[in-house]
């Protein structure tokens, strides 16, 4: 998600061939230096929608279909 | 006579030279600086509204159906909160069942789902942090989903980074009550109708 923008597309590929792999690991971890919170919207126990915070790559399930990037939440007023 | 005059102004200019050409100099850099033109980015009036589709059919993809619904019928979001002492910072809610209402770029309001007492708003912004000199919002859509996003994903944290308030600060009470009852009026609709759609099913037991 990006301000005045909307979804962008930041890089998309498959995580069984490891360039690609690689390609993703680079732009998640630029994404959260960047101070980006990610997350992976998913199915729970009971089938309902709803987000897993990841701080890691790790962190993604292998069978997701997408992480997304959003800045990170501060006090409002 | 002529030609002393002349050699006068030739020496004249010579001397004064050093002081005048800097200063045309300058003059016509800044007469060319005038004339250029800036590049300035043409303004766009579909980019909000392409980035607010966007916004809303990635929030439709991410979100369970009924929520969808929600949104794209009462204008926001109900979550239900998962903490068994209710929200970080509230008063206990002794185990009853609490949710959060989530408006696009309005506060994170906080109530028990059977009373419908409100418990508190939390103000929560999403700020861009990657530009140096902020930046324009995100889309409503977005900021739906970051919140929705945020409290399914990890409730304490969001709720423990927003501002807590108590009811009424940025949203009038009388609003949300309202609100809720719009809500209760929605969710009682769904349910007739989907009973109709299904002739095979039979009405709910209510004995309990």
């Amino acid at each position: 998600m990006k301000p005045g923008h909307g979804e962008v597309l930041i890089a998309e590929g498959d995580v069984e061939l490891a360039e690609d792999e690689q390609r993703l690991v680079e732009e998640f971890r630029r994404q959260l230096d960047e101070g980006l919170w990610a997350a992976v919207p998913m199915l729970d126990a009971a089938g309902r929608r709803q987000a897993h915070m990841v701080k890691t790559f790790e962190d993604v399930p292998r069978d997701a279909d997408r992480v997304i990037f959003f800045p990170r939440a501060a006090g409002g007023r | 006579m002529l030609l002393a005059l002349v050699a006068t102004a030739l020496v004249a200019v010579a001397l004064l030279s050093e002081e005048l050409l800097p200063r045309i100099e300058e003059m016509w850099q800044r007469h060319r600086a005038r004339r250029q033109l800036a590049p300035v980015m043409p303004y766009d009036p579909g980019r909000e509204r392409r980035a607010e589709a966007r916004a809303r059919s990635l929030l439709r993809s991410c979100v369970n159906e009924e929520e969808w619904a929600m949104y794209r019928d009462l204008g926001f979001i109900r979550v239900w909160g998962n903490q068994s002492d209710g929200p970080v910072d509230a008063d206990s809610t002794g185990g009853a069942a609490y949710a959060y209402l989530i408006y696009p770029h309005r506060a994170i309001v906080a109530y028990l789902a059977q009373t419908h007492r409100l418990l508190n708003e939390y103000c929560v912004a999403f700020p861009d942090e990657t530009r140096p000199y902020g930046s324009a919002r995100l889309p409503d859509s977005d900021d739906v989903l970051a919140k929705w996003m945020a409290l399914t994903g990890d409730e304490k944290r969001l709720i423990s980074t927003a501002n807590m308030h108590l009811p009424g600060r940025q949203l009038d009470p009388a609003k949300v009550k309202r609100d809720l009852w719009r809500l209760s009026q929605w969710e009682r609709a769904r349910m007739r109708d989907a009973a109709q759609r299904s002739p095979t099913s039979t009405p709910l037991d209510t004995s309990n």
